[in-house]
């Protein structure tokens, strides 16, 4: 045992002599050495990030499966599946293009596409680079999911995920984030801040959200003759905390990644994300024990998803305490938004709308107010501006979208197959072929 | 020979069980079911908005005995079942015409 390792040691010695003798250090040789390491070290941090952002995919397709019935969990699978592998192809077709390609006017990008950045033994930082983005254009699309479960044809669906990932959100994303890239947008240039997305990923998938529950109506039995909303309890809440906890075990790579590089400060990036979802988390408890009488799971969860959503934009321009002042907001506000829009008669069976738009916009302006070098008229003016823009954006041409697959294809499975259950009715299977089915998933 | 049906609530089956097969009891089928009878359902909330589940889980047990037997069956499944709260279910006796021993061919009292 002695023996080997002296003769490791040996061969390491010998080996660091003959590198030593081929090539004598300089300062420039040494500084492109320490260059190469950090740029390594970005890599893989950016890589690292895109993993976890990835998973996300998992979070919300645990949530929404567990927020909804047992007999759309098949469909539900299927959406969120597509939406990541239908969401890639028309990102690396279109969408990078038009988010990140080279624009003269701010509007829109016009180079890029089919990742044509991109020669073999050409600089691969376009790869990682792209890698990251792509995961992010995924959330976005993915959100909307939720908020259109349970009744929403699949082919239908397929044709809004692919318009989304392919020109929806990367149109708006190149107004905002276009200069990280070969782009460049005019929302940036007026110096508005999102760092990590609560407008350009959140609001975007929010408001899309909002623009679909609206087409599509209600499910069966949400509200009432009267109006009033029913509950349609959710089929295992289990499945959905474990999805809240992937996302914010994701969310450690959606926000600190979105330096893209290896540095220090991803550690107060990270404390930022986390803090505000705790507050998020605790806050929505509160609310929810204060107003039911009983501290509700399904609101804390989506209290710490508002949190994460509400700091994302400023998580790298707030200070620690601010940023539990922005959970706090945000875990209350999703509370009171998820009642609003349940008694105007919007059904969004997992809050999506609420936890990010509503809470994406909260988190855009905060990140304005509680902005650390100082915060001016101007500076809440461009993240008004911005958020506004979104909106117009995502809900008009997600409203628009969804109205013109609703005349041509459809957009919504019969009353009948609705309750039968998209799982038979759209895929012929049944997610839990061993239970038995409960009276409560039958309305 | 009777069956006896009791509904009780599932957290005193194994009580309920214990106290039986003590008696000499060798026998009984056990049924997940729902239902309510003047307790009616209980509230529930979810996402603020409240529902009544009229349906509430029971546990469902059969017992087949030999008529001398009954009595302190009952007795056992009525003393072990209790909480005293509504809602502990209800015990139900009604006459067995014949029983038969699948593996064996045995019929009535000997074949339970």
């Amino acid at each position: 045992m002695k023996k080997k390792v002296l003769l490791m040691l040996g061969l390491l010695v010998m080996s660091a002599a003959t590198a030593w003798a081929e090539d004598p250090p300089t300062l420039e040789t040494n500084k492109a050495a320490i260059e190469l390491v950090q740029s390594h070290a970005d890599y893989v941090w950016t890589l690292v990030a895109a993993a976890l952002v990835f998973f996300m995919q998992a979070g919300f397709a645990m949530v929404e499966t567990g927020f909804t019935r047992a007999k759309n969990a098949i469909n539900i699978m299927m959406k969120n599946l597509m939406d990541f592998a239908v969401g890639t192809l028309a990102f690396w077709a279109v969408g990078f293009g038009l988010m990140f390609g080279v624009s003269s006017t701010g509007w829109i990008g016009t180079s890029g596409f089919f990742l044509s950045d991109w020669t073999p033994g050409g600089d691969p930082w376009v790869l990682a680079f792209w890698m990251f983005q792509v995961v992010f254009c995924a959330t976005a699309a993915t959100i909307v999911s939720g908020a259109m479960a349970e009744r929403t044809k699949f082919s239908s669906y397929i044709i809004y995920s692919a318009v989304v990932s392919m020109v929806v959100y990367p149109i708006f994303g190149g107004w905002a984030w276009g200069s990280l890239f070969n782009g460049g947008g005019w929302l940036e240039a007026l110096g508005f801040i999102d760092f990590a997305g609560s407008t350009v990923v959140h609001s975007m998938g929010g408001w899309i959200a909002l623009a679909g529950a609206i087409v599509l109506g209600p499910r069966l039995g949400k509200f009432s003759k009267d109006g009033r909303a029913q509950a349609i309890p959710g089929h295992n809440m289990p499945l959905a905390a474990l999805g809240v906890f992937i996302l914010w075990l994701g969310w450690f790579g959606f926000n600190p990644g979105s330096t893209t590089a290896a540095n220090k400060e991803i550690s107060w990036i990270f404390v930022n994300t986390n803090l505000a979802a705790a507050t998020g988390a605790v806050a929505a408890m509160c609310a929810s024990w204060l107003k039911f009488g009983k501290p509700d799971l399904s609101m804390s969860l989506n209290g710490a998803l508002a949190g994460l959503v509400g700091i994302t934009a400023g998580c790298y321009n707030v200070s620690p305490n601010s940023s539990i002042i922005i959970g706090a907001v945000a875990g209350v506000l999703v509370v009171f938004s998820v009642l609003f829009f349940d008694r105007i008669k919007i059904d969004d069976p997992v809050g999506a709308v609420s936890v990010h738009g509503v809470c994406g916009a909260w988190g855009t302006l905060a990140a304005g107010l509680f902005n650390l070098e100082g915060v001016t008229l101007q500076i809440i003016g461009v993240q008004l501006l911005g958020i506004a823009a979104c909106f117009v954006w995502a809900f008009g041409i997600g409203f628009l979208m969804f109205k013109v697959i609703d005349l041509t294809v459809g957009l919504r499975v019969s009353p009948e197959e609705e309750a039968e259950g998209l799982d038979f009715s759209e895929h012929a299977g049944n997610a839990y072929p061993d239970f038995q089915v409960s009276a409560y998933a039958q309305k | 020979m009777k069956k006896i049906e009791a509904i009780i609530k599932p957290f005193k089956l194994e009580d309920v069980k214990d106290a039986l097969t003590a008696l000499g009891v060798e026998g009984m089928t056990v049924t997940e079911v729902k239902g309510f009878g003047r307790q009616k359902g209980h509230k529930e909330i979810y996402r603020g908005a409240e529902y009544v589940v009229d349906f509430l889980p029971k546990i469902k047990m059969e017992i087949v005995a030999d008529d001398a037997k009954v009595e302190q069956i009952v007795g056992a499944i009525q003393k072990n079942a209790q909480t005293g709260k509504i809602g502990d279910g209800k015990v139900f006796v009604s006459p067995v015409e014949q029983a038969v021993r699948i593996r064996t061919g045995e019929t009535g009292p000997e074949a339970i």
